[in-house]
């Protein structure tokens, strides 16, 4: 690991300055990713401007109703927290079903957004990576990929984004609140991980310097049955092989809300838009259901050895969905 | 690519269980640097106009250890465990993985358990740290060290230290009322979570154990907390 300095911020506005100041830095939250990738030689920075003490570590309702989360909340204590519990069952789900107690423990709102993929190739930089050394090829093409994506990948990537959480948010309508050198803005969640095109090394919106300092719940969704879904290799302390977040607000027997987001099919959270329109006005049926999610999923291209995440996904939106309609929102595994 | 520094280079996975420090310094050749207090990086640098002038790659903290506050200069790529290991002698937490995977290294920060083969050091000035050295009070293990050894929740030990303060931390959750993946959603947010097998495997999965331990694991931390 090359040497580094390191500052710690006690604003945002002093963490802005202190990364215009240092070229190669990168801002360090709970590290839980950042120290993980340094230990392998794929992060390099020149200094760590320490935001993980930053005053963000509170969860508020806002006028509005709606719910803001600091982006130093840290993930357990999000999970735990009883407006997002009670609310938002869905968040707290996805936050649960990701990584350890102690993991969880660490990683801050900010970080769990902008963790790296956990294609094996982008880890070793022995490997050609279009998203490590843009130009290099992508190793995964060929090789390796039964956990890569099956929607919206391009010739130069084929990875995925590993948060739980962003999937939530994506479902959830959530706006992550950025700020940097050209003031305060908020982006959807659901369009702030990008598909990758031929900008692979680009994994969301985010700008250079720019910090996330907090992520904004709706109410809308607020208080309507959701849930977290995941299928992953063993039943604990897995990364996904495919999930699901979804919200059902059913009145009158016809569908009045509802959001649907995968995960781990694609490079960024998969808003299912189209699952969606086909379900609001409709009666919450499990034909229904799996007419949506098959529509959705239509537009998948399996690799040569991931096929089978797509009907994984098919019958965890189903399932999913019929928990919601049927109020038995149990998740576990 | 660059190397990782030499104190990272000499305990990899295949490190074998428990061999204490190897009586190398964390920062071999390398003066204590007076000057590299915890002010913002790079305010002393370039005092000498060397390349890599003192304290712009080295900071002082202070960790209050199992109750013992140690002052000392830190190399910022140092993580908490090689400092705990190898500059103050804790050999307890174990390095499994280097990389959050298994568990190994667990100790309580600030009483919430964490991995700290991932924690920089410098960002941990003026935390509490509790290591399984730290768990028993005076000679009497701590209730939990009991029941593993009552259990035999354990063959190697290799990863018995991170297991223990992992489920310290775990059962102190719950008694907060923090809920895991197999918490029924419609339990009481902010009361009690009462901890049966089932959510005693999902709080400790962050806990790897290669001989195959886990039943009576549970069994143990079942005794505790009756
Ligand atoms: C073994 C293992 C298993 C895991 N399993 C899962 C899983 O199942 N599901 C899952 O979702 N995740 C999983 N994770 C990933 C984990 O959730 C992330 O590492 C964690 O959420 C990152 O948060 P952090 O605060 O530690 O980020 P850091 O590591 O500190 O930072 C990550 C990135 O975000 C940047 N950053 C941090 N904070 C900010 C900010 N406020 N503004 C701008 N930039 C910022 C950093 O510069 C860095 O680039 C796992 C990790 C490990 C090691
Ligand atoms: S899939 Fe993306 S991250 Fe993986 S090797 Fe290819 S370019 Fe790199
Ligand atoms: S050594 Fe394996 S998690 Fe830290
Ligand atoms: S007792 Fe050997 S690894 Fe757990």
């Amino acid at each position: 690991m090359k040497p580094f300095a390191y500052a710690r911020a006690a604003t945002v506005e002093e963490a802005a300055g202190l990364y215009a100041a240092h070229p190669g830095a990168r801002y360090l939250g709970g590290g839980t990713n950042l120290v993980d990738l340094m230990k392998l030689g794929v992060e390099e920075p020149a200094a760590l401007v320490d935001v993980s003490r930053l005053p963000l570590d509170t969860v508020d309702e806002l006028p509005d109703g709606s719910v803001r989360v600091g982006a130093t909340v840290r993930n357990s204590d999000l999970a735990a927290h009883p407006t997002v519990r009670d609310r938002y069952p869905a968040l707290s789900q996805a936050l649960l079903a990701g990584a350890s107690g102690q993991l969880r423990n660490a990683a801050t709102t900010g970080g769990n957004l902008l963790q790296r993929t956990r294609c094996p190739y982008f880890q070793d930089t022995d490997k050609p990576c279009n998203k490590r050394v843009p130009g290099s090829g992508c190793a995964a093409r060929d090789g390796a990929h039964r956990d890569h994506a099956v929607l919206g990948h391009s010739p130069q990537c084929i990875a995925t984004h590993p948060s739980d959480l962003a999937v939530a948010l994506a479902a959830l309508d959530a706006r992550v609140e950025l700020y940097g050198a050209g003031g305060a803005r908020t982006v959807p969640a659901a369009e702030f991980h990008r598909l990758p095109g031929d900008r692979p090394e680009q994994d969301t919106e985010i700008r250079p310097g720019e910090l996330i300092t907090g992520v904004v719940l709706p109410a809308a969704p607020a208080g309507l049955p959701s849930l977290y879904r995941k299928a992953r290799d063993r039943a604990s302390y897995a990364f996904a092989l495919a999930s699901v977040a979804a919200v059902l607000g059913v009145e009158g027997g016809v569908v009045r809300h509802v959001g649907i987001a995968f995960g781990a099919l694609a490079h960024r959270p998969w808003r299912a838009r189209r699952a969606e329109r086909a379900l609001l006005g409709a009666a919450p049926t499990t034909a229904a259901f799996e007419r949506a999610a098959d529509l959705e999923l239509a537009a998948a291209e399996p690799l040569r050895d991931n096929a089978y995440k797509v009907r994984l996904a098919r019958n965890l939106a189903v399932d999913a969905l019929e928990r919601l309609a049927h109020g038995s929102p149990r998740t576990g595994n | 690519m660059d190397s990782m520094g030499s104190r990272n280079d000499s305990a990899g996975a295949d490190d074998g269980a428990g061999r204490p420090g190897n009586g190398r310094g964390a920062a071999p050749g390398e003066p204590p640097d007076p000057a590299g207090g915890t002010g913002p990086a790079g305010r002393s640098a370039a005092r000498h106009g060397t390349s890599r002038p003192p304290g712009r790659h080295h900071s002082e903290v202070t960790l209050r250890v199992n109750g013992t506050p140690r002052t000392l200069t830190v190399d910022h790529r140092s993580v908490l465990l090689d400092v705990l290991r190898e500059r103050l002698d804790l050999v307890g937490a174990k390095k499994g993985c280097d990389h959050g995977q298994c568990g190994s290294c667990t100790v309580l920060v600030d009483g919430r358990r964490v991995n700290s083969c991932l924690l920089p050091a410098v960002a941990l000035d003026g935390c509490d740290i509790t290591t399984v050295e730290g768990l028993a009070d005076g000679g009497a293990p701590h209730p939990l060290q009991q029941a593993f050894l009552d259990r035999d929740a354990f063959q190697c030990g290799y990863c018995t230290p991170g297991q223990l303060c992992s489920a310290v931390g775990a059962v102190a959750e719950a008694e907060a009322g923090h809920p895991s993946l197999v918490t029924d959603p419609g339990a009481p947010s902010g009361r009690p979570v009462p901890l049966g097998p089932d959510e005693i495997r999902e709080r400790l999965s962050g806990n790897l154990c290669r001989c195959g331990a886990y039943p009576n694991i549970v069994r143990a931390v079942e005794d505790v907390i009756r």
